[in-house]
């Protein structure tokens, strides 16, 4: 058994009381979290560090069985302290302080042999550092997944198929195609064609900012996966940097039928499924 | 050995493939459609895949060569009903049946039908029959 946990089993109280007084306000909160669930909080932690450094030849490794718990413990104690409106120094500083109370006690009950508590203060400084550490990890962790669920929602969001008359669908593409969206586009327009049973598709790339040869092989790609299906396919939008990249690149769109704006690909698609718009004046 | 079967409507063929394609299947179907069209001398022959779940580039290939195949023998060829999955499936083994005509559904692959074989009918009457 190693002699911090030992320690630590003796005197838990004394080290939770002189810890929870040294506490730097800043790192406290008093307006964030309540005395009796803080008190909780580190009378766990203290449990689960005990249990962590019993042994000590596998102490300084926090990937071991035996620090589940505190594992755990931190994953718990920093998410929801961020949700609280902690910020990660804070949450750091609180499993650094308690450095100090442990450090005490270690001195008073090892300080007859100086090289014995040298060599404890050492290991115990290194444990608690990771610690500290491992919470901040957990935050960023935590801000990462909530950055893939956004881009995620992005996405999703950024492929709208709208019907814009009885057989006629459009696409508006915005923002960088890539393959991961340009899947997603490709599934949701071929899905909706069979939904609504249309026979004309508009992909208006207004809102494309760059159509390299890449953006232009996808684009191709879910034509003519929407040819195979028995619909029509009309790419709308190209602006002129846009015309101009694709012949100086000399990227082929095939035989797809381009239009410069949405409008002219609308009356296209009008004329395909054999409608007309015709002015009140002339109708009479 | 199953068959898919071959139906005959008006003028045209219909060909439904309800079951999972295999290869032996799509060589007999086209062995057997073939001789249809040339027993009835068919204007026009639609497939409808909507029941298709599983393309491999083996049947993908065959479909085209059965369309094409019917082409020479002077049918229109349409293939119905393309699943979306399917669909991206074939475009991404490269398959893109560029001279295969599609449809949506039955009905509006009928309807091409229909039209097509209109006027390739007016193109086959000598022009002096012709009504102006």
């Amino acid at each position: 058994m190693s002699k911090m946990a030992d320690v630590i089993g003796k005197h838990q109280s004394q080290i939770l009381n002189s810890w929870m007084q040294e506490m730097p306000a800043s790192t406290r909160r008093t307006d964030l979290i309540g005395e009796t669930e803080f008190r909780n909080q580190c009378a766990h932690f203290l449990v689960a560090l005990q249990d962590g450094s019993r042994d000590s030849e596998t102490a300084g490794d926090l990937s071991r069985p035996e620090w589940q718990q505190m594992r755990d413990l931190l994953g718990e104690i920093s998410q929801s302290r961020v949700q609280l409106g902690f910020s990660p120094t804070q949450v750091a500083t609180f499993v650094f302080s308690v450095k100090s109370p442990i450090f005490n006690v270690l001195r008073e009950s090892l300080g007859n042999d100086p090289k014995v508590l040298a060599d404890e203060i050492y290991r115990a400084s290194l444990l608690i550092d990771e610690l500290g550490l491992y919470t901040t990890e957990i935050f960023q962790r935590s801000r990462e997944e909530v950055i893939r669920l956004q881009q995620q929602e992005m996405l999703e969001l950024s492929t709208p198929v709208v019907k814009l008359w009885e057989g006629i669908l459009a696409l508006p593409l915005i923002g960088t195609l890539d393959s991961a969206r340009t899947q997603i586009v490709m599934e949701t327009l071929l899905q909706k064609i069979v939904e609504t049973g249309s026979s004309v598709a508009i992909i208006d790339i207004t809102g494309v900012p760059t159509v390299d040869t890449l953006v232009a092989q996808h684009l191709i790609k879910t034509v003519t996966a929407a040819r195979l299906m028995g619909a029509d396919c009309i790419i709308s939008g190209i602006r002129p940097q846009i015309a101009q990249t694709i012949v100086h690149l000399g990227v082929g769109l095939g035989d797809v039928t381009t239009k410069a704006g949405l409008a002219d690909a609308f009356l296209i698609a009008l004329s395909r499924t054999g409608l007309a718009i015709v002015s009140k004046a002339e109708a009479v | 050995m199953e068959r898919i079967p071959i139906l005959k409507m008006g003028e045209f063929l219909l060909v439904s493939i309800q079951v999972d394609m295999h290869d032996r299947l799509a060589l007999a179907l086209q062995e057997d459609l073939t001789n249809r069209i040339s027993e009835t001398s068919a204007r026009g022959v639609l497939i409808d895949i909507s029941s298709l779940e599983i393309v491999d580039s083996f049947i993908g290939r065959m479909i085209s060569n059965i369309a094409a195949m019917a082409r020479v023998m002077d049918a229109e060829t349409v293939v119905v009903g393309m699943r979306p999955a399917v669909a991206i499936t074939l475009v991404e083994l490269g398959l893109s049946m560029p001279g295969v005509r599609t449809a949506l559904n039955v009905e509006k692959g009928m309807d091409l039908l229909r039209t097509t074989s209109a006027k390739n009918r007016v193109a086959r009457t000598p022009i002096h029959a012709r009504k102006s």
